[in-house]
């Protein structure tokens, strides 16, 4: 795991510095040099730390919703632990992807929140979130916890693909890949309007902020696992 | 006894335990009428456009619903009858004898509430009859369907009456933004074709969530 922990660090730390402070065009003329996409210009360089906050997310609730039926296969309390960790810290990457992409928003589209497609999946997730530890923590019994939120999330997640794929398409919005979007449909990696060293970089953040969630989750699972104990010692088991 | 008759025995079940009590139906009536009350105090006599008439409409229908639905699981806890309803029919039988007890409330509370519309607001005026009762049939089977599942849930945990709509919302939301959508088609007089879309959402919806629920349904259910 000290290896996760390093490459995060390391890789999150370099996509910082690039992200803000390199020229990325192919042959630069000047220092910050920013290779341009129309309408976005200085401003996607949040893109390195955005789209990865938001990516996680949706990492983190199928990684809770795929550890939850686990449980429910298995009726093993270690994969409510797992569930429950990673659930925690697609709460806490949901707040940081609403919160970059609210300012964002500000600055591009002229307020914080602008009721677009994508932004009110953001928020919907938020709200299955919050949902999903207050059922948590208005249920006693440790297994009736586990089963109910593992059978909750997965119903929910159920109603996730609604958002990412058929809403943002039905409804206009101010996201790339929205209805009535002239460049075409998906996002924009998709459609080649990153240069090709921006797109690395993307890509390295990503990968960063994935092992950063692996490495979170493994240091949340120890202490999840350490407080079981814990409570199961001052039971007198 | 096959397992329609099994469902349609726990169907009837519930409805003469509900016309014997008046359980939900009479909270719905009163609530219905309360939020239509409030609604017009609001207004002063204001004209509301028809984007606002049928958003409020489904507002009035989710909180409706979020106040009733939730009945058919928490009064057979409330009454300790669930382990008899355990025992004597199996899991998939008492899902869809639910479900089909909370579509026909669902259904008789939107057909309620679009009477009390018709006279409470002189704007509400249907001019796509088709595309509002597909949308009216449809909605109710989607919302009952989340319903149920959740009401199933919410028994099982200690707080019942706040953590209904708040488990609710999340699960609802995608139905609410699309029959919102196809009522105001409906009320703005579009032609049927206008509103497929919405529809085809709304049957996937029905029937990921049906199917979702039947499958999840066998652990809530047995402790």
């Amino acid at each position: 795991m000290w290896a996760v922990k390093y490459a995060s660090v390391v890789l999150i730390t370099l996509v910082t510095i690039a992200g803000i402070a390199l020229p990325l065009s192919p042959s630069p003329q000047s220092w910050l040099e920013f290779p341009v996409i129309p309408g976005l210009e200085e401003k996607a360089r949040n893109i390195f730390f955005h789209v990865p906050t938001a990516w996680t997310t949706v990492l983190a609730f199928l990684v809770s919703m795929y550890f939850g039926y686990r449980y429910l296969k298995t009726r093993d309390l270690e994969y409510d632990l797992k569930s429950v960790s990673s659930a925690g810290l697609g709460f806490l990457f949901c707040i940081l992807a609403t919160v970059s992409g609210a300012v964002w928003a500000k600055f591009n589209w002229g307020s914080f929140w602008n009721w677009d497609p994508r932004q009110t999946s953001i928020l919907i997730l938020l709200l299955i979130y919050g949902a999903y530890f207050a059922l948590r923590s208005a249920l006693e019994v440790a297994e009736k916890r586990a089963a109910l939120s593992a059978v909750y999330a997965i119903v929910a997640g159920l109603t996730v693909p609604f958002f990412i794929f058929v809403m943002p398409r039905m409804m206009s919005g101010l996201h790339p890949g929205a209805q009535g979007d002239s460049s075409g449909s998906g996002p924009l990696f998709e459609s080649g309007m990153m240069a090709a060293n921006m797109r690395v970089l993307f890509y390295t953040s990503l990968l960063g902020f994935n092992l950063l969630y692996v490495w979170l989750l493994n240091l949340r699972l120890r202490i999840a696992r350490i407080d079981a104990g814990l409570l199961d010692y001052t039971k007198g088991e | 006894m096959s397992a329609v008759t099994k469902t349609m025995a726990v169907v009837v079940k519930d409805v003469k335990s509900e016309i014997r009590t008046r359980y939900a139906l009479n909270a719905l009536v009163m609530f219905v009428v309360t939020a239509v009350a409030v609604i017009l105090f609001a207004l002063r006599g204001d004209t509301p456009s028809t984007v606002v008439l049928a958003g409020m409409f489904w507002v009035v229908v989710f909180f409706t619903g979020m106040s009733g639905l939730s009945r058919t699981f928490v009064s057979e806890e409330e009454r300790g009858t669930s382990l008899t309803l355990q025992l004597v029919a199996s899991p998939g039988v008492v899902y869809f004898g639910k479900l089909l007890f909370n579509v026909a409330l669902t259904l008789t509370l939107i057909l309620g509430v679009t009477g009390v519309y018709l006279v409470a607001f002189p704007g509400f005026v249907i001019q796509t009859p088709s595309i509002f009762f597909i949308t009216l049939f449809l909605g109710s089977l989607g919302l009952a369907s989340a319903a149920t599942i959740i009401a199933a849930i919410v028994a099982k945990a200690g707080s019942r009456g706040t953590l209904y709509p708040v488990l609710s919302f999340p699960v609802v939301v995608v139905l609410l933004m699309t029959v919102m959508n196809a009522t105001v088609k409906a009320l703005d007089g579009d032609p049927l074709s206008s509103a497929t879309v919405d529809f085809l959402v709304l049957i996937s919806y029905v029937m990921v969530m049906t199917a979702g629920s039947y499958l999840l349904f066998d652990f809530v259910w047995k402790d």
